[in-house]
This record gives C-alpha cells, sequence and structure tokens, in this order.
C-alpha cells in the first residue's frame, strides 16, 4: 500500500531534520535488500518461532461467546508471545535488522513499558546495547517494566520534557538518534513516524493478521466478518488488519483511546477528535489546538496515550475501509475486568479497549457471525493500576 | 534578489535567534531592536511550538514558557508588523511544520510576505518535502530556507542548488545548544555548497562565544547563534534587551 515517497493517500513521508535524512535513506536501502533475503527471512522466522512462541494461538471464546448471545468471538492471543505482547514481532525484526546493518546500540521510546521491555529483550538477545526513553509519568504508572528493562540491561532515562508521557518520549528519542547516528538504529515502536518506520513495522507486524487468517480458515473454513483491535499509534491494529484489507467482507475496527470521553479534553482518540497535521516525521491526525499545537492527551492506558496515529490507519479511515470507534476509560476497564471473570485471561488495558468494543458489538450480529478480537497483550502491568481506578490503594 | 541577501552587505553575518513571547512580546520586541541596534544582521524569530524535536532544553525551554503565556501565532504576527515599522534588517520566522500547516500554509506564508517576513525556517521539512511549502514561498516572495547537516554528504549539492535566502548549515549532530567544541570538517561543507550555488551560508548550532562566531563565520558567510541569547533572556527576563544587545555587539565585532 506504500507509494515509493513512503506515502498512504496523503498521510506518511519524511518530515525530519536533515540530519536524519541519510540514516531514514540508509534504512530503506537495507530493509529493501533484507526483506527479500531468504536467509534474513530464515532467522526471524527461527526467531519469532522459537525464541518469541509464535504462531500465537487464535482462541475460541466460548463463554464469552454465549454470554454476549451474538457473533463468535476468537481472541488472537498476542499476550502470550515472549515479553507478554505483540511489540515483540516488530522488534525482533528491527533488532535483526540493525545487527545486519552493523549497529550496536538500540534506542527506543515506550507508552506502557512494552515496546521498552521488547526493545531491551531483544538487546539482550543478541548483544547489543540499549537505551529506552520513557515519559517520567509513565515511569511511575509503569514501574515494573522500567525495573524490568533495568533488569534486561537496558538504560531508562525518564524523559521530563513537555507532558512526560509517550510523544515526549518519542522526541527525545528522536533528538537523540540526531546526535548518535552512526552505531545506533532507533527502534521505533509503532507504525508512526518518517518512512520507512511504518512500512518496516507494519510488514513486521502483518504476521498476526497472515496467522489469523490461516487459524481462522482452518477452525470455521471461512473469513471473520470483523477483526477488532486497539489503535494508539496503531502497530498491533495495522498487524491484525493487513492480509484483510483486500477482503472487503472483513469489517476492520480499531479502537481508540477516548480516556474520560471524546466530548473532553481528557481523551486521545485520534481519528475521532483530532485534524490533519505534520508531526514526528509523518502526515496524519493528530490532537491539536487550533494553532498546531499538540495536545496533551489522556488515557488510562499508558499505551495508548499518543497525540498522533500511523499513517496508513489515517488512510484506511480516509477511504472508509476501516472504522475508528472511541472506547472510554471506564468501558475498557470494565472489558478488562469482564475478560479476566469470563475467560480467566487479563488482557492489556489497551487490549481491553478491543475487547469493549467487541462486547458491544457481538450482541448485535447474529450467532453465524465471527469476530476476531486481537488481545495484543497481557494484563499483568496493569493490575495495580486498575486496582486503584476502581478504589483499592495498592502498589506494585 | 532575496531581501535576506543584505545580510550578507555588511561583512560577515552576525545572525540572532530570539523565541516570540520569552517572557513577553514586549520584551522580545525590545530584544529585536537592541539586536538589530548592535549590528545584527538577520533576525531569526522563533514560533513555538509544543514538542520542538530539534531544540535542545534551552530553546525547548523557551518555547515552553512562551506557550505557557498563550502566545499564539496570530499574535506574533501582530507583534512583528509592530516592529517591522522601526526594524530594517531582513527576518525570518523559524517554526516546525506542524505551525505552518495549520494555520493553513497559504494563509500563513502569505501573512508572513504582508507583515514584512523575508524566508521560513522549518527544520522539519528536509529536501524531500519542501513541495509542501516551497511553491506557496515563491509565490508570495518569500525564501523557504535549506538546511544542510554534517550527516547531509552527497545531498549537499542538490539541496545547495535549490537554495534561497541563505543556507542554514548545522555545525554538529544533534540538537541546538551551546558546545565547547565543533568538530564537524565544515570547510569541506562549504566548499561543495560554495561549488554548487551564489546564495550565502551561514553556520548555526553550538556556537556561543565571539571565538567561535569568529572561527565559523571565517569559514563560511556568517554565524548562528539562538541558546546563548535565550540563556540571557531566561536570566534576565524583562530586563534581558540591553544584556542582548551587548551580547550580539561582542559577537558582531568579532566578525568585523
Amino acid at each position: 500500500m506504500t507509494n515509493p515517497n513512503g506515502r498512504f493517500g496523503i498521510h506518511g513521508g519524511q518530515y525530519i531534520p536533515e540530519t536524519l535524512m541519510n540514516a531514514v535513506i540508509e534504512l530503506e536501502e537495507a530493509y529493501n535488500y533484507y526483506k527479500n533475503d531468504p536467509q534474513f527471512n530464515r532467522e526471524l522466522s527461527e526467531l519469532l518461532n522459537e525464541y518469541a512462541g509464535r504462531p500465537s494461538r487464535l482462541y475460541f471464546a466460548e463463554k464469552m461467546t454465549k454470554d454476549l448471545g451474538g457473533a463468535k468471538i476468537y481472541l488472537k492471543r498476542e499476550d502470550l508471545n515472549h515479553t507478554g505482547a505483540h511489540k515483540i514481532n516488530n522488534v525482533l525484526g528491527q533488532a535483526l535488522l540493525a545487527k545486519k546493518m552493523g549497529k550496536k546500540r538500540l534506542i527506543a521510546e515506550t507508552g506502557a513499558g512494552q515496546h521498552g521491555v521488547a526493545t531491551a529483550t531483544a538487546a539482550a538477545l543478541m548483544g547489543m546495547e540499549c537505551v529506552v526513553f520513557m515519559g517520567e509519568e509513565d515511569t511511575i504508572r509503569q514501574a515494573l517494566n522500567v525495573y524490568r528493562m533495568r533488569l534486561l540491561g537496558a538504560e531508562v532515562i525518564p524523559v521530563t520534557s513537555g507532558t512526560k508521557t509517550l510523544k515526549d518520549a518519542v522526541s527525545e528519542a528522536m533528538r537523540e538518534w540526531t546526535s548518535r547516528i552512526a552505531d545506533t538504529h532507533y527502534c521505533l515502536g509503532s507504525v508512526m513516524g518518517p518512512h520507512p518506520f511504518p512500512t518496516i513495522v507494519r510488514d513486521f507486524q502483518a504476521v498476526i493478521s497472515k496467522e489469523i487468517k490461516a487459524q481462522i480458515l482452518e477452525k470455521e473454513g471461512r473469513l471473520p466478518d470483523a477483526v477488532i483491535a486497539c489503535v494508539g499509534g496503531g502497530s498491533n491494529a495495522i498487524g491484525s488488519f493487513y492480509h484483510f484489507i483486500e477482503d472487503k467482507d472483513v469489517k476492520l475496527i480499531g479502537c481508540e483511546a477516548a480516556g474520560r470521553g471524546i466530548d473532553t479534553f481528557e481523551t486521545a482518540a485520534t481519528v475521532n477528535t483530532g485534524k490533519l497535521g505534520i508531526f514526528h516525521g509523518m502526515k496524519s491526525y493528530f490532537c491539536q489546538d487550533e494553532y498546531g499545537q499538540i495536545a496533551p492527551v489522556y488515557s488510562i492506558s499508558a499505551g495508548l496515550d499518543n497525540p498522533g496515529v500511523g499513517p496508513e490507519h489515517a488512510y484506511l479511515h480516509d477511504i472508509n475501509r476501516a472504522q475508528y470507534v472511541p472506547i472510554t476509560d471506564e468501558e475498557a476497564v470494565c472489558a478488562f475486568e469482564y475478560l479476566a471473570k469470563t475467560e480467566g485471561i487479563i488482557p492489556a488495558i489497551e487490549s481491553s479497549h478491543a475487547a469493549a468494543f467487541a462486547k458491544k458489538l457481538a450482541p448485535t450480529m447474529s450467532k453465524d457471525k465471527i469476530i476476531v478480537v486481537t488481545i495484543s497483550g497481557r494484563g499483568d502491568k496493569d493490575c495495580a493500576a486498575i486496582a486503584r481506578y476502581r478504589g483499592e490503594n495498592i502498589y506494585e | 534578489m532575496s531581501n535576506i541577501s543584505k545580510a550578507f552587505e555588511n561583512g560577515k553575518a552576525f545572525i540572532a535567534f530570539i523565541t516570540c513571547g520569552d517572557p513577553d512580546l514586549e520584551t522580545t520586541a525590545a530584544a529585536v531592536r537592541m539586536a538589530a541596534k548592535n549590528g545584527a544582521d538577520l533576525i531569526e524569530l522563533g514560533i513555538p511550538f509544543s514538542d520542538p524535536t530539534a531544540e535542545g532544553p534551552v530553546i525547548q525551554g523557551a518555547n515552553l514558557r512562551a506557550l505557557a503565556n498563550s502566545i499564539t501565532t496570530d499574535d506574533i504576527f501582530g507583534f512583528v508588523k509592530e516592529i517591522r515599522k522601526d526594524v530594517a534588517i531582513p527576518m525570518v520566522f523559524m517554526t516546525y511544520a506542524n505551525v505552518v500547516f495549520s494555520y493553513g500554509a497559504e494563509r500563513f506564508i502569505k501573512t508572513c510576505a504582508e507583515i514584512g517576513i523575508d524566508g521560513l525556517i522549518l527544520p522539519d521539512i528536509p529536501f524531500e518535502e519542501k513541495d509542501e511549502f516551497e511553491p506557496i514561498c515563491i509565490k508570495y516572495g518569500i525564501d523557504l530556507i535549506s538546511l544542510i547537516a554534517p550527516t547531509s554528504q552527497n545531498r549537499i549539492a542538490k539541496i545547495a542548488k535549490e537554495a534561497k535566502g541563505f543556507v542554514y548549515i548545522v555545525s554538529s549532530l544533534g540538537v541546538t545548544g551551546t558546545r565547547s567544541e565543533i568538530n564537524t570538517d565544515l570547510a569541506s561543507i562549504v566548499k561543495v555548497v560554495r561549488e554548487n550555488t551564489d546564495v550565502p551560508c551561514a553556520i548555526g548550532f553550538g556556537i556561543s562565544n565571539p571565538e567561535q562566531a569568529k572561527k565559523m563565520a571565517g569559514i563560511s558567510d556568517g554565524a548562528i547563534v539562538g541558546s546563548a541569547i535565550i540563556k540571557i533572556l531566561e536570566k534576565y527576563g524583562k530586563d534581558s534587551p540591553k544584556y542582548v544587545g551587548e551580547f550580539v555587539k561582542s559577537m558582531k565585532d568579532a566578525l568585523r
């Protein structure tokens, strides 16, 4: 879907300082070479299967299906991957690519900490240095993940600029990359940023929809009616959608973090409340004020707390191929609790946004319909925060 | 002929960067006047942005202080119109793509021309993306300034060939901010620039004292200083214009 200049319709592009241009060109050339290199693909498959535990299961959520009384619900269990989320798919690909390019050091931004943990993990595995930038606010919300990253040998740098959350961590990682390029790869965690990142990350995450397609055909003999995933930057969502984009009968639904509601300022629902802009290397939709100042977004989920959305999602929205729905904190927390009690699965609060929409959608569909919900990560990291949301004063 | 070329008619150019609205627009106006009076050849006026990814901590701070004062693009347009009555030297805006884009590129650039702005520096618009704004800039006679970095290598010639106003050479890797040493082989970069364009070139990023300015201007056509001036504004607040004037004088004297 990418055209040569890294555009998805009008979105995407390379809006970055000149200092980084040769770095992204070098990355694009390396990627274009290695993506067709059988040896690279063998090594990556080996890592994904033997190390990360792929393929992830497509699990029939029978109790949830019965309880909701409508469409059959399948859960794509990315939470069962090594490190507990889909993030590892992209990171293993990029780390391997960086290594082939001769880079010795990985830098990354992280919101909830899952991408940071995945990057620290890959760096440990491949013997690379690792520095993770994380908003100071998020280092407090996700203290356990900070410890994990340090345990894995990474240096975690709390970012104190701006709103001290994910967008500031991205800005700081970009600043770091401009100061040290030769030995460093910026392992971007979502389908965001300048070309070629949205394409590279999407390709590495597309394994999700490739597997879903094969698994659902085996179990049901047909394609699903809807695929649902949560969207911050949008990497697990684009991974879940990608191989279904050409199958027009499969509805693609991205669930954005509405925070306290899309009629409030405390929201991170970019497609629903944002407007077209240029930021962090790309043209896409962003939450911003009338003068283009990027908004301090809010969500209970640190992983969806992002003022922008990946350019391919912006494009899928423009051409009406995917639908983006807002899910509030309260709806997500209810789904978090519901999935725990109904299926014995504790999803990440990010993924709970997708489960929340499935709860609304399934009862409106007949029993012969099929929904696939991507559970992008596990919820252990969120338990203390959700307990506090419910008024229980527990700390990790 | 670009109005910006006037900045390079008084020997080596001294280019001063000031963030609009830090600590307030009255102080910015006074600082700009003092800089002009004391020999600045061109003023770069920063329009604050919430997430200035090319800036180091000093200019980031100025951006956030200005935004905390609720300074808007419209306020800054009004301010420029006012100071243009008595400040004659060339002035350019330095901001980020989204500030221009969200205002409406044509509306923004047309206003620039009306209020007497001569050029536009957008650090997140590289050569590959300049079509976003350059055709409109040309229509209204605004120079979209090109940047060249230590990593530009094979890109220098093509960037220089299409450069307008002046070429902004980034002295070092990384973000804006004062540096004790600049190690890039800038003379080689300047050589390639000059082989490909008649547009003057100035060096910025990390220059904070007269010795560095002299050295940088010695190998190019001018020196650009931002963070060192912002530090003065941060330190002295409303009292800073006279210190800005003294600083500019010391820098320009070193370039004469």
